[in-house]
């Protein structure tokens, strides 16, 4: 009954190649699940699928209880999906401030309005700006975002889904490629996040992912493998084997 | 004379914006003999800042632009000459609905498709317009075109005189108003969101932005411009032919606006004239190969001055400052 997100038998297929099979998922209220396994699991598809970016072949997507499969990417924002994305994926002339304002305004439906100037809409402004407070780079708000070094380009990519308020957020490795240091500034964003928000984290970092998830599904070609508590997963065989020679950066 | 705009950037007018029109009112009576080419200058212009508001702002790449800007300028010739309808306003507002419906149209389909395939259809949309322009003769005379438009004076009072005096008014004040337009639309959320388009449309689609309706829109938007350029056009010309359609005008217009700056509002200002003088001087000193000029002209900037004359001036407008600044400091 609390799940906020639900999948039934999601299947999707490149061609021959088969990215997601039957895959059965819940997302519960307030989680802190983490998704793992191996590079080309299909990880990023299934968050794709979640999403409408991706129509699936078969199988259906639910969110709030409300089945959302034939429902576009936008609709799906507005009922409270958000999501980061693996490779940065960013509005790149433009200052970190617009980068977050872009999608505070489209949240609040100012984002059509074409008479006043954008920097009347003081509350969107203020809104961007707090956010980025929060993530500890207000300081940066005016610069064009590309100039920023990666890791605070990767808080940025956090902070462009929080600017949304979703009540479910997917972070598709939001460490990737940050150096240790920086990687734990992001965790510790992540972990200040409201507890209202449920949130699935994609990660390869095992060490990040225990101490963030209370949950983890193992997802190998495509199919789940298992799921459960942390301590469950790192006992069982199945995933060792999986896991085992693999090298994860 | 980067025109930022964005959530916090300042939209209120500076004194450079005033330049154009201060210049433009100085031409008018400095030089009284050229105000039928003025006139023309001035609806280029317009026709440009038609491009750039879909090419620079929304990232639109197209080559078909005089589609637009020809329908408008058929459409107000047809009207007189065919259908003996003569007011301004409604020649005007005839060409701009016309324009406005087949942007509608086009662009339904066209902003469904990216990168090559949209060129490619653009493309497509202005050779078309230009076949049924050339083969439709009864309506637009074919190659002959469109002689003897009549344009009654406007409000009754101002008629169209031989030294494009009223025309270059006219021409002036509507483009006055496009100005304005495209102006509060680019500082505006709207226009942030077109750039936020341009820069990643991934990325707009996964922040919920209603991006192809946003496109659809900006398009209609454009072509009704293109239109209105095109009726100003016929009605200083009092002819029309099929050198306003096609491919060429539309490259035309792409390079002017390049060589003037994309994405800069008064790029669309500088690009005809810059394109105007060197098409002068290059057929003036090499008859035969002013094209390939141009063209040599273009490969430069994109390659050094990707600002445009604009980008340039820019840059040694920042030079200058710090060479001050260096200075005092
Ligand atoms: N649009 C596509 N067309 C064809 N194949 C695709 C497409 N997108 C992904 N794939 C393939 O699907 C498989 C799963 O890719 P996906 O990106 O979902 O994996 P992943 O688990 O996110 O991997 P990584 O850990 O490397 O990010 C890969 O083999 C990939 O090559
Ligand atoms: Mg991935």
């Amino acid at each position: 009954m609390s799940a906020v997100l639900q999948t039934v038998k999601l299947c999707k297929s490149f061609g021959a190649l088969t990215v997601a099979a039957d895959i059965d998922f819940t997302l519960e209220a307030g989680a802190r699940h983490a998704l793992i396994g191996p590079n080309g699991a299909g990880k990023t598809t299934f968050v794709n699928l979640l999403t409408g970016r991706l129509a699936p072949s078969s199988g259906s997507v639910a969110l709030g209880g409300e089945d959302v499969t034939q429902l576009a990417q936008a609709q799906r924002v507005k009922r409270g999906l958000g999501r980061t994305f693996q490779i940065n994926t960013l509005f790149g002339s433009m200052s970190v401030l617009d980068n977050v304002a872009l999608g505070v305004a489209e949240r609040r439906g100012t984002a059509g309005k074409w008479w006043r100037p954008a920097n009347s809409y003081a509350e969107v402004r203020d809104e961007a700006l707090e956010l980025l407070a929060s993530l500890g780079i207000a300081d940066e708000a005016p610069r064009r975002v590309l100039d920023l070094p990666y890791g605070k380009q990767r808080l940025v990519e956090i902070a462009i889904a929080l600017g949304l308020r979703p009540k479910v957020l997917l972070l598709d490795e939001p460490a990737a490629g940050v150096p240790k240091v920086e990687s734990e500034r992001i965790l510790e964003a992540l972990a200040q996040l409201p507890k209202d928000i449920a949130i699935l984290i994609i990660e390869h970092d095992m060490d990040l992912v225990f101490r963030f998830a209370e949950r983890i599904t193992v997802l190998v070609q495509g199919e789940v493998l298992c799921h459960g508590a942390p301590d469950e997963i790192a006992r069982d065989a199945r995933v060792r084997e999986v896991y085992l020679g693999e090298s994860h950066d | 004379m980067k025109h930022p705009v964005g959530y916090n950037a300042d939209a209120r007018l500076r004194w450079t914006e005033w330049l154009p029109w201060v210049l433009a009112i100085v031409v008018f009576f400095a030089l009284p003999d050229y105000l039928s080419m003025g006139a023309r200058v001035l609806t280029y212009i317009l026709f440009a800042l038609s491009l750039d508001l879909i090419l620079g702002y929304a990232g639109i790449i197209t080559l078909g632009h005089a589609a637009f800007f020809g329908l408008g300028a058929y459409v107000t010739g047809m009207l007189s000459v065919k259908l003996g309808v003569t007011d301004p306003f409604l020649q005007l507002l005839a060409s701009a609905v016309a324009a406005g419906v087949l942007g509608l149209v086009t662009g339904a389909v066209i902003m469904r498709t990216h990168g090559l395939t949209q060129l490619m259809l653009t493309l497509a949309v202005a050779a078309v317009c230009l076949e049924i322009a050339n083969k439709a003769t009864h309506l637009t005379g074919g190659a002959d075109g469109l002689a003897g438009v009549v344009v009654a004076p406007i409000f009754g009072m101002f008629k169209f005189d031989l030294y494009g005096k009223t025309a270059y008014w006219w021409c002036l004040v509507i483009l006055f108003a496009g100005w304005w337009l495209v102006r509060r639309m680019i500082h505006s959320p709207f226009g942030a969101s077109l750039t936020g388009i341009r820069e990643n449309r991934l990325r707009m689609e996964a922040i919920g932005a209603p991006v192809y309706a946003r496109l659809v829109l900006v398009y209609t938007i454009s072509a009704v411009m293109a239109g209105v350029a095109g009726a100003l056009l016929t009605q200083t010309n009092q002819v029309v032919g099929l050198n306003v359609l096609g491919f060429e005008p539309s490259g035309e217009l792409m390079v002017m606006l390049i060589l003037g700056g994309v994405g800069r509002l008064y790029g669309a200002f500088v690009g005809p004239r810059v394109f105007w003088v060197a098409q002068d001087y290059l057929a003036k000193q090499f008859p035969e190969y002013w094209f390939f000029g141009i063209g040599l002209l273009l490969v430069i900037v994109v390659l050094f001055a990707r600002g445009g004359v604009l980008g340039i001036c820019d840059g040694l407008l920042a030079k200058f400052r710090s060479m001050r600044g260096g200075g005092t400091a």
